[in-house]
């Protein structure tokens, strides 16, 4: 009598398919994510449940950090390039500092900075690598010399110029900043009747 | 699983020389392997590098503005000062005549978010039994010179949590409040 044999079946899988739906979604990933830039002045975000997301664009971010001298710096950072070479031209005519058009290129694929205007060109020529190493002094926020304030009216100037919308303005705080920097900041804001604005943070763990 | 392997017995003696056959098939295991490890590198970066952000509306400040100040029951206001090193205060009502405290309490789930919880309640079924359901608790947030940002977010995210939609930010002082902030814990 026959035995009856059992069919051996092979353990391999066709693999093809997947790989080719793995590396599809790869290219994807790979082409949607910004890298992420190194920071000019790092901060340590308090963190919070919010869920919100900035915006890409229209947005002018507010950095308040402690530099490595130990000191209080306000870093300013605007996104979108053609609202960044805008404000860049208003800046240059307000303090009479004249910008090239290489300049200005260079400016709107910049991040965030801390320098007054008439240090700013020394900034835009040096090599991104460099910017971060520098030590960037900070915007002057006082009374006497508020460039923060011109800075942000002549950004929301240029916002509403080009894309027709009011800027976003979004304050990123170190989270052992004091409350007195944070509310001069605020105040500057408040100034020019921003009263809306976003706190970034990080988020929250979910037992909190 | 690998099936590299040549798909041909012994060669055939003294026959025609034969290429050999190969088989086509390539193990791809790896290849997916790695594939989806970047792909959940990227999904996971990609999501998380966009921070958070929270909205902040402060009342117009207009030195020109001559509306008078809006008088409030003083059975709905929550006070909480944010001192040095995390120290908070708290008390409801006048600071002369408080309903209840001023006291410590800490941060967090088991500190203030449950007090703020309590109070809201409390101050909810005062504002019914006046008739006026929809007037909540107001809650004022005095953080000093000493505070840090940290503790405003912390704060201002535990009215997000606990749901109190009244709340302002006042950085001013009286005396007595100094005191009680400044006041060295035991």
């Amino acid at each position: 009598m026959a035995k009856i044999k059992m069919k051996k079946k092979s353990t391999s899988t066709d693999m093809t398919a997947m790989c080719d739906v793995a590396f599809l979604l790869l290219t994807f990933f790979i082409l949607t994510a910004t890298a992420k830039v190194p920071e000019a002045l790092p901060v340590d975000m308090p963190s919070s449940v919010a869920q919100t997301k900035l915006p890409d664009s229209d947005l002018a971010i507010i950095t308040i950090g402690t530099g490595k001298d130990g000191k209080s710096k306000v870093f300013f950072d605007i996104k979108g390039r053609e609202i960044r070479k805008k404000t860049l031209e208003g800046m240059g005519a307000k303090f009479g500092v004249t910008f090239s058009e290489d300049d200005k290129t260079k400016f709107a694929l910049m991040d965030d900075f801390g320098v007054p205007i008439t240090n700013l060109k020394q900034i835009i020529d040096m090599k991104a690598a460099d910017r971060t190493k520098a030590d960037q002094p900070g915007i002057p926020i006082d009374s006497l010399d508020n460039q923060l304030k011109e800075w942000l009216l002549v950004s929301r100037r240029a916002a509403i110029d080009i894309d027709d919308k009011e800027l976003q303005i979004a304050i990123k705080g170190d989270a052992k900043e004091q409350y007195p920097q944070i509310k001069k900041i605020m105040d500057i804001l408040q100034d020019q009747k921003i009263n809306s604005f976003n706190l970034v943070t990080g988020t929250r763990g979910k037992d909190f | 699983m690998a099936e590299l392997n040549t798909g041909d017995g012994g060669g055939g003696k003294g026959g025609k020389v034969r290429s050999k056959k190969q088989n086509s098939k390539v193990d791809l295991t790896a290849m997916v392997d790695l594939a989806f490890l970047l792909i959940t590198f990227f999904m996971l970066t990609t999501s998380l590098s966009k921070p958070q952000s929270m909205d902040l509306s402060l009342p117009d400040k207009d030195p020109d503005d001559k509306t008078p100040p809006v008088k409030v029951d003083e059975n709905r206001t929550m006070t909480v000062m944010l001192g040095e090193n995390n120290k908070m205060v708290y008390y409801m009502g006048l600071l002369s005549a408080p309903k209840i405290g001023p006291k410590d309490i800490a941060y967090g789930k088991d500190g203030i978010r449950k007090e703020l919880l309590t109070q809201k309640k409390a101050v909810l079924a005062y504002s019914t039994a006046l008739g006026k359901p929809k007037n909540g608790i107001i809650v004022i947030i005095k953080p000093t010179k000493k505070s840090n940002y940290r503790n405003l977010v912390d704060i201002l995210d535990e009215m997000g949590i606990s749901g109190v939609d009244t709340y302002a930010i006042v950085p001013e002082f009286t005396p007595e409040e100094t005191k009680l902030i400044d006041k060295k814990p035991e």
